[in-house]
């Protein structure tokens, strides 16, 4: 069945939308995070422009983040007091992000800069997490523990001033890598369509430490306030939201998330984590081929205005 | 009877040497108004019409050729080329397109290039190679050759969307003076008013030509989104964010097992 969108201005076939929410709700939910790495590149390749599905799949992975956020909230497994210093820089990320973005779409550098936003990015943090899981799959194959403890590691990270202390999730901190975490998660959110969960997870880990209990239900929070505002942003300033697209990704991501989430309990964390960094890999290296590989048509046509 | 005698005279030499004014074209479009609604995947109109033939010249001549152009609301768009830069293939070059048809259609019964000849073409902007496509170059705004590149790339990619269009069978003679002609229109037409002239042709000469006119407008929800999205675009991104927390609430509600 083909429904009509009004902002991307193309027919799609609704049950092949709902089918892509599913499967890339069921990841997000399985690994706890927003999908939209996957979900941008995916509509990308049914045809919907960049922009478009950028700024669309802001609002998908904010319906996403707030179940998760609620359930973890029942779980008293969140720290407000960190997402909302997180957010607070967040926001400004995320204005950043979207004046960025606004900027270098009327250059015709848009498409280049998503790309390889996207290369480095995936590239890096799914060599990292693959690197970072073997090890753990490694030792916990020798017969130790699954995760090494580094206890009291300071690093020149804990040495910062405006030190500020989170109670749910033990640990204290300087101001200032939070907010510089913060302020990166809402500029890339932005500019590549992504929640940042898949790097605000390890970021948190490494960097401040904090605890594997609250660290995804305070990014999911993060993730809930930067995409719905980045949804709010890019509606008001470059009119590209689909709500039909959105609504459809919605409910297949929502409905996806909750069988993900049964899968991923079932697991180990170091198992997850791999099979997440290959997938993260996997999704980079396919954007560098596209970068490097001849282009099937070196000209394509951009929307100016009318008239 | 002086008056009465030139009177005749000039009607007769109007008959003679005045084509332009000897044949009437008819036409009717099945549908003046094509609505974009949510299950809208592209449409096919039919442009019926008879020719109300010049005596002289249907028994004399061979028959007639027709030519409809069907050209949507102007807009500007930018053909970029990419080009390999250190390792990896990026926009180097671009050409502004301003006020070009948005949809061009050139729907004939043979080959424009049979039908007249390219100077003809060219002045009536018949045909996909002769339609004028005003490029900036600079400070200046000027179509070019049609083998430039980036005018080629251009309406390459445009035939490629469905929205520029060159048939030579579109045009059907029922009787020798009663035609029909299908208009394609891809999923992904423009809103907006659309422009159908239709030219009539003898012996590689205009002889008659007429215009009418069509709509397409978005309808009912799928307006009533694009509107919202474009004269309210706070509001609508607010509520588009709300629909994402009931959805998010709701699934949490729905699927709740403690």
């Amino acid at each position: 069945m083909q429904i009509y969108l009004p902002i991307a201005d193309l027919p799609v076939n609704i049950f092949l939308v709902l089918g892509m929410g599913l499967a890339v709700g069921y990841i997000s939910g399985m690994f706890g995070i927003g999908g939209g790495f996957l979900m941008t590149p995916l509509l990308i390749f049914i045809g919907i422009s960049p922009a478009v599905a950028v700024a669309t799949v802001s609002s998908h992975i904010a319906a996403s983040s707030f179940t998760g956020a609620i359930s973890y909230w029942r779980k008293r497994a969140l720290d407000v007091a960190l997402a909302m210093m997180l957010l607070s820089a967040g926001i400004v990320g995320t204005a950043t992000g979207v004046w960025l973005f606004t900027e270098l779409r009327a250059l015709d550098q848009l498409d280049l800069v998503i790309g390889l936003a996207y290369v480095t990015l995936l590239t890096v943090v799914g060599g990292m997490m693959i690197y970072e899981s073997v090890q753990a799959v490694l030792r916990t194959r020798r017969g130790g523990p699954a995760t090494l403890r580094r206890p009291g590691s300071h690093t020149w990270i804990h040495g910062l001033p405006f030190k500020l202390r989170f109670k749910r999730s033990k640990i204290y901190v300087s101001a200032i890598p939070v907010w510089a975490i913060g302020f990166s998660i809402g500029f890339v959110g932005a500019i590549m369509g992504i929640g940042g969960g898949f790097l605000l997870v390890p970021m948190l880990i490494y960097f401040l430490r904090v605890p594997t209990a609250t660290v995804i239900g305070t990014s999911m929070v993060l993730t809930l306030i930067t995409m719905a505002s980045a949804t709010v942003m890019h509606a008001a300033t470059n009119h590209l939201v689909d709500a039909v697209l959105a609504l459809i990704l919605m409910v297949g991501g929502v409905i996806g998330a909750q069988f993900g989430a049964r899968t991923g309990q079932k697991m180990r964390g170091e198992r997850l984590r791999l099979l997440l960094g290959l997938l993260v890999f996997a999704v980079g290296l396919r954007f560098a081929y596209e970068l490097v590989v001849p282009p099937d048509d070196l000209f394509s046509l951009r929307y100016i205005g009318s008239g | 009877m002086q008056r009465l005698a030139t009177a005749l005279a000039l009607l007769f030499v109007a008959c003679i040497a005045g084509p332009a004014s000897a044949e009437r074209l008819v036409v009717s479009l099945s549908n003046h108004r094509v609505a974009v609604t949510s299950n809208f995947v592209g449409e096919e109109l039919v442009l019926f019409g008879t020719i109300e033939p010049d005596p002289v010249r249907s028994a004399l001549g061979p028959p007639y050729d027709l030519v409809v152009t069907v050209t949507g609301p102007q807009q500007t768009l930018r053909t970029r080329r990419k080009q390999r830069v250190l390792g990896i293939w990026v926009n180097v070059d671009s050409r502004e397109f301003v006020s070009v048809p948005s949809y061009l259609a050139v729907l004939s019964n043979r080959p424009v290039i049979e039908i007249a000849d390219q100077e003809t073409l060219r002045k009536l902007q018949i045909g996909l190679n002769y339609f004028l496509l005003p490029q900036r170059i600079g400070p200046d705004v000027a179509d070019t050759v049609a083998d430039d590149p980036f005018r080629q790339a251009f309406v390459r990619l445009q035939r490629q969307q469905g929205l520029y269009r060159e048939s030579s069978n579109a045009v059907t003679f029922l009787t020798p003076t009663v035609f029909r002609a299908a208009i394609a229109m891809p999923a992904a037409v423009p809103t907006g008013n659309y422009g159908i002239e239709v030219e009539l042709f003898s012996q590689g000469k205009l002889v008659a030509r007429t215009n009418t006119a069509l709509e397409v407008i978005k309808a009912g929800f799928e307006q009533y989104v694009a509107d919202a999205a474009r004269d309210h675009g706070l509001l609508y991104g607010m509520a588009t964010a709300l629909m994402a927390l009931m959805i998010g609430w709701f699934a949490s509600v729905v699927f709740r097992r403690d």
